[in-house]
């Protein structure tokens, strides 16, 4: 039972996908088996090689020809991307985690929606994004306690972990974040920014979170910090650099809180807690599933 | 010098800093009509931090985004409307909508080292057909040679005029000669160049001529100075200094001064003027909208606003970062009671 895992591969071998490939080497309920990418001479593929990865530079075409070298997927690539293997992924049968803002699955945050129960139903999953990963649980923090009107969430990250996709998409990123604070932070409304620092040295990913209550959120300014403190533990079980920046200020029906995240430093330096805060949440959500697949004796 | 300055009004929108993004729809008519008749070509109305800016962040605006921007349209008789869009802020639906709503000009700002960031909304803008403008803002940040490079980023993109953006009111008139001139010798001879200035050092008016000088197309301005920090290139300032130095421009010297007078300066919460707090933004070289966060948590947590402006700089802040203000003051409060 113990040594049993399920085979995983990845699409993508930019930042995301290959920081994704280091954390999943080291699974104990997940064997990586795959990296696709498009460039035979990107990095990303080359580092694969290294790690006795099935390098793949086909793209998608490649997991079609070998389909048996995993069960589930990792799309890491961009929305336009997945909203084209998704189709195929299915398919195949494989079950996809997407960590691209193409949102065609249900929204993930491990920390706030990961049932155990409810895993084996879904057939395809969305990491929403980075700074949606960052921010929601606290959102939902506040929420448990009382009604919010109004989520709205300030993501700085270092330019230098931000990849030729985020920058085309920009837009994607803050719409897709925007709507999971609502279907999963449970804001009425809401609101996403993101800036760019170029900093040097690079600054640690850092979020500022802006929370209108319904009713008086200092008369439970005591319950609010506490539930606060609670899903800071929870997102702590997967992201150990995930903590409070300034202490959080409850104002009238304003709760306003802070959070950077330190990077484990597996691909690109600790400043870029933005991809660990992402990857952590897929692999996190990856092993939820492959354990209700070993129950349900889905691998030979 | 033969072709003539065209002047960006900025009243309304680098102006809605200085009033907590409060103008109502009645000043906003009230405005535009005085600017449109003194001959501004283009009139600038959007949030402070441009479409989509409106938030808790940096402050909601009185009056929607479809009021603000309709009324400018209403009320311009000659003059384009133009938006400000800050990608990461603003998305493409804002842009459409405000397309829609009768805006002409298309400013999409990115920071001076991130303009691959605004690939998709200079190439919509370019698709609706507006007059499309690349900003790079904080240009003081980065050396001329790195800003060049963005510029060409932006132009590859599209964007028919590039500017250089003195967000901080940081550049020195040497300063502003070699970006501007380097913009006019290396990028397509079609693009036009712009600049943004802002008086912290109370180079606005004199680093605008000196663009002028180097071959920019476009100024930007506005009434009494009516922007964030110290404020921008004061239009009426500006106006003068061109007349004398036969700068050819569309503006009436008069009703450019009187509007800034009478009807620009009683609007005005705070004094725009040169303090020591926006003194020291163009010192530090930080984002000129920082002021009033500054300020408002310099009082909150007794601590000395330029302390907290001076940490801002060199922590490496860029626009949009407002929240990063309240972290500085408290800790700065905290060293303050550790070391009492």
């Amino acid at each position: 039972m113990t040594n049993e895992k399920i085979k995983c591969a990845i699409i993508g071998s930019g930042n995301i996908g290959t920081d994704l490939m280091v954390k999943l080497l080291r699974s104990e309920k997940l064997e990586v088996t795959a990296l696709i990418g498009i460039d035979p001479e990107s990095k990303g593929l080359k580092r694969a090689e290294e790690n006795g990865l099935v390098a793949i530079s086909n793209g998608i075409d490649g997991l079609v020809e070998r389909p048996e070298l995993a069960d589930i997927v990792y799309e890491a690539t961009s929305a336009k991307a997945h909203l084209h293997n998704a189709e195929i992924l299915k398919d195949l049968g494989k079950k996809a985690i997407d960590l691209t803002p193409a949102a065609v699955g249900p929204f993930l945050v491990p920390s706030v929606n990961l049932k155990e129960r409810e895993i084996p139903k879904l057939d395809n999953v969305n990491m929403v994004t980075c700074g949606g990963q960052a921010t929601i649980p606290m959102v939902k923090a506040v929420s448990d306690v009382l009604p919010v009107d109004y989520a709205e969430i300030v993501a700085s990250i270092s330019s230098r972990s931000a990849g030729p996709g985020t920058r085309q998409n920009i837009d994607e990123f803050t719409v897709t974040t925007a709507s999971a604070l609502k279907e999963v932070g449970g804001a009425k409304e809401s609101k996403a920014i993101i800036t760019l620092n170029p900093a040097d040295p690079p600054i640690l990913m850092r979020n500022t979170i802006h929370v209108q209550t319904a009713g008086d959120a200092e008369a439970h300014a005591g319950a609010i910090k506490g539930s606060l403190e609670r899903m800071l533990g929870n997102v702590q079980g997967y992201v150990p650099g995930y903590r409070f920046k300034a202490d959080p200020v409850i104002k009238g029906n304003i709760v306003t809180v802070s959070v950077e995240v330190e990077g484990n430093g597996d691909f690109l330096p600790e400043y870029a807690g933005n991809l660990d805060i992402i990857t952590s949440a897929a692999v996190r959500t990856g092993e939820v599933m492959a354990e209700s697949m070993l129950k349900e004796g889905v691998a030979e | 010098m033969g072709k003539k300055v065209i002047i960006n009004d900025v009243t309304l929108r680098d102006g809605m800093h200085a009033i907590r993004h409060q103008y109502s729809t009645d000043q906003i008519a009230r405005l535009t009509r005085a600017i449109d008749d003194s001959g501004a070509d283009i009139i600038e109305a959007t949030h402070g931090d441009g479409l989509g800016g409106s938030s808790i962040q940096y402050g909601f605006s009185k009056e929607s985004e479809e009021d603000i921007i309709k009324t400018a349209v209403a009320n311009a008789e000659n003059a384009k409307v133009g938006v400000l869009l800050l990608p990461g802020i603003g998305v493409i639906e804002h842009l459409e909508r405000a397309h829609d709503w009768g805006a002409q000009v298309a400013r999409v700002a990115t920071h001076c080292t991130e303009a691959d960031v605004s690939e998709q909304h200079i190439k919509k803008a370019e698709e609706l057909g507006m007059d499309t403008v690349g900003f790079l803002m904080m240009s003081h940040r980065t050396p001329p040679e790195n800003l060049l490079e963005e510029a060409r980023k932006m132009e590859s993109y599209g964007a028919d005029t590039i500017y250089v953006v003195d967000s901080a009111g940081a550049l020195t008139m040497d300063d502003t000669r070699r970006r501007v001139s380097l913009f006019k010798e290396y990028l397509n001879s079609k693009t036009q160049i712009g600049f943004h200035g802002h008086n912290n050092l109370s180079l606005g008016v004199a680093n605008s001529i000196a663009a002028i000088e180097e071959g920019a197309d476009r100024i930007d301005a506005s009434l009494a100075g009516m922007g964030a920090g110290a404020g921008n290139t004061a239009t009426e300032q500006l106006v003068a200094v061109m007349d004398r130095m036969d700068i050819d421009h569309n503006l009436d010297l008069y009703k450019t001064m009187d509007a800034a007078e009478n009807l620009m300066k009683p609007m005005m919460e705070r004094p725009v003027q040169i303090d020591r707090l926006s003194l020291t933004l163009g010192y530090t070289g930080v984002y000129s909208s920082f002021l009033l966060f500054a300020e408002r948590a310099g009082r909150e947590y007794g601590v000395d606003a330029r302390d907290i402006l001076t940490r801002i700089a060199e922590m490496g802040a860029v626009g949009g970062q407002e929240d990063w203000i309240i972290g500085v003051a408290q800790e700065l409060s905290k060293e303050k009671q550790l070391n009492a």
